[in-house]
């Protein structure tokens, strides 16, 4: 076990995806020799050469090269320099990736991998803070990872690279340092499509997924100390969804607080109420609560503005504080 | 077209006597699907009339046992030259569960088969073009010598995505034939409200590569432009951006009334360029083809697309429930 952060979590997935399958190549913008602008390639270059290939400025290339390359039979890992800068890809990744294996009637399939940094609070301002997770949540064909630990970003990398299907990889750029913890140098992957239950509790279940996760455990521990116990549930994979776990731990409590760091309407914590209203309805204690980012469009720069937009610990201890209080 | 061109480009008799069977095959299989339509047989068609020439030429000039080939909706003549055969047509348009390019779940017209190379195609236009450079890079990254040959409208040419891919393989010297079907319609807009240039192939300097245009009427004339291009991707000389020119010969669908945006006669003039039309003289002159061969050949062909048509007619749909099947790797 070494310490490290979840950007050389990041790292070391790739690195060792690349030395196990000479078929996984990475493509994206200045991830050759700069290593990416947030260093997640940092290294591979020199190692790997040109399995490492810097593309010109072409979001829709970068996804639209990626899965002709996956359809051949490689297992290309794209880079979105930023999720806000997805958007010229997005015909390429709903239209061609996630239908691909559907519309061939199982003849093709894409066992492509797009990453992207996502999320603010690092000054970052509208383009580059948002969650685009929720743009795609509705799209059968693809799978939506977001890990929230270094442990979880090696293992759940690893195995998106190795799943047969286009995964999107979500990577919440202030995690990259902020996020520190044990990561086994050895191989493991950690089974995408499941969530993960990260503390027990019995008063209020918090359901959740990325950076909100930390944030929502550093909650929890302070609350403890006041007596209020809590129950935490980690997405990992907000599609598809692991409806199970999401039942279990709604029932757990009958006190439901769903947190997500982007904008409340449409997010993927809607669905996540609606599947609780849909099969737990009578086991709830409350109202299900949704803790978001304002619907205003995107995170403003000013820090007293950003402050305003961003889904903090304080924040989710009052929720859940009010919610055990009902 | 002189007597001896296909000689000179290395075409045999034999070679153009199958170009022209493949043309004509094409042709009558499209004739059938229209009569089948209007018959309210089969919901929809999209027709490759007029195209024909161009897309044997281009498929004649690839090697079917290791190119591939991202086609787009109109290339009925070049798949089926590439290997489709009558009945995986007809079975597609009647929408039948042993429609190869789908089971019957996309429109006619989405062409795909693994087993043939040819890759699987989807609705909004040119998004198959930027696929076709990944097929490239990863047989560069392979050490492979093969070609990808992707074709669009000129309509498409003005996508994004074309812009990026070409751009793309540009870069990367890439052995990708970027194969533009101009038809001079894009739906109902003229090429002059699509295109700023004269030519398609002029923006192939903006990417770095060869661009070059010919009679898209003229099968010997893609032919030759198409193998130069194809001796070029493998010597790892980089893409060639093709433009062949032709004409649209039906309505772009059968949802559309192609007289409510041009004239009649603009249609009929174009017929007599047809390349059916043109090649069959070309080989008549060249003493390749006698008339009684002609009837023959349109009456073997006539026969299998009977066959096709009723074994298609006949064969069952996919089981309903298999339209919850293969959304994931199961």
């Amino acid at each position: 076990m070494a310490m490290m952060n979840y950007l050389g979590a990041i790292n070391l997935a790739l690195k060792e995806e690349m030395e196990r399958d000479e078929k996984v190549f990475i493509l994206g913008e200045d991830v050759g020799k700069r290593g990416g602008v947030f260093l997640a390639t940092e290294g591979l270059y020199e190692q790997f050469g040109d399995r490492v290939l810097d593309t010109p400025l072409s979001e829709s290339a970068i996804a639209g090269v990626g899965i002709g390359a996956a359809m051949y039979g490689m297992r290309p890992v794209a880079e979105m320099q930023f999720a806000d800068f997805m958007l010229p890809a997005v015909n390429q990744i709903v239209s061609e990736a996630a239908k691909i294996r559907y519309r061939s009637n199982n003849d093709f399939h894409v066992p492509l991998t797009v990453r992207a940094p996502y999320g603010g609070g690092v000054h970052g301002a509208l383009y580059h803070s948002q969650s685009m997770e929720a743009m795609f949540n509705s799209i059968p064909g693809l799978k939506i990872v977001i890990p929230s630990s270094p442990y979880d970003a090696k293992g759940l990398l690893k195995a998106a690279i190795r799943d047969e299907d286009p995964v999107l990889f979500f990577e919440h750029k202030r995690a990259y340092r902020l996020l520190k913890g044990e990561v086994p140098e050895e191989d493991y992957t950690l089974p995408i499509g499941k969530a993960a239950l990260k503390q027990e509790g019995e008063d209020v279940t918090v359901i959740t997924y990325g950076l909100s996760v930390h944030f929502a455990e550093q909650a929890a521990k302070e609350l403890e100390e006041t007596g209020i116990s809590t129950h935490i549930l980690d997405l990992r994979t907000v599609y598809p969804m692991d409806r199970d776990a999401i039942v279990d731990a709604a029932k757990k409590t009958g006190k439901v607080l769903l947190v997500t760091d982007d904008n409340k309407e449409g997010s993927v914590m809607s669905e996540v109420a609606a599947i609780i209203a849909e099969e737990c309805l009578f086991d709830l204690d409350a109202p299900v609560e949704r803790l978001a980012a304002p619907d205003v469009p995107a995170m403003p720069y000013a820090s007293p503005l950003e402050k305003q937009f961003l889904v903090t610990k304080d924040k989710i201890q009052s929720a859940i504080q009010e919610l055990a209080e009902f | 077209m002189s007597a001896s061109k296909h000689a000179q480009l290395g075409l045999s008799d034999t070679d153009v006597l199958y170009m022209y069977e493949s043309m004509i095959r094409a042709r009558k299989v499209d004739e059938r699907l229209w009569l089948l339509n209007r018959a309210g047989k089969i919901p929809f068609v999209i027709s490759c009339q007029g195209h024909e020439g161009m897309q044997v030429g281009a498929a004649m000039a690839l090697d079917g046992k290791k190119d591939y080939l991202l086609p787009y909706y109109r290339d009925m003549a070049m798949v089926m030259h590439f290997g489709m055969t009558t009945e995986n047509i007809l079975m597609a348009n009647f929408a039948k569960a042993e429609d190869i390019s789908s089971g019957g779940r996309q429109m006619p017209g989405h062409y795909g088969s693994k087993a043939l190379r040819i890759v699987t195609g989807s609705s909004p236009v040119t998004t198959q073009v930027p696929h076709a450079v990944g097929y490239a890079l990863a047989g560069k990254m392979e050490g492979k010598d093969f070609v990808c040959l992707t074709s669009f409208g000129e309509g498409s040419s003005n996508q994004g995505d074309f812009h990026e891919a070409a751009n793309f393989a540009g870069v990367h010297d890439l052995p990708v034939i970027f194969f533009c079907e101009n038809n001079k319609y894009a739906i109902s807009t003229p090429a002059d409200r699509q295109l700023a240039c004269e030519s398609i192939a002029d923006r192939a300097a903006g990417y770095g590569m060869d661009g070059v245009s010919v009679d898209g009427n003229d099968p010997l004339a893609v032919y030759e432009a198409v193998s130069r291009a194809v001796e070029r991707g493998r010597k790892g000389e980089g893409p060639t951006l093709i433009e062949a020119v032709s004409y649209r010969l039906t309505a772009h669908s059968s949802d559309d009334n192609e007289l409510t945006y041009r004239e009649a006669e603009e249609v009929k003039a174009a017929k007599e360029k047809d390349s059916i039309v043109t090649f069959t003289k070309y080989l008549k002159d060249a003493k390749l083809l006698t008339d009684e061969q002609e009837e023959t050949i349109h009456k073997q062909i006539q026969t299998e697309i009977d066959e096709a048509t009723d074994h298609a007619e006949q064969a069952a749909y996919a089981d309903a429930e298999s339209a919850m099947l293969h959304v994931y790797d199961q």
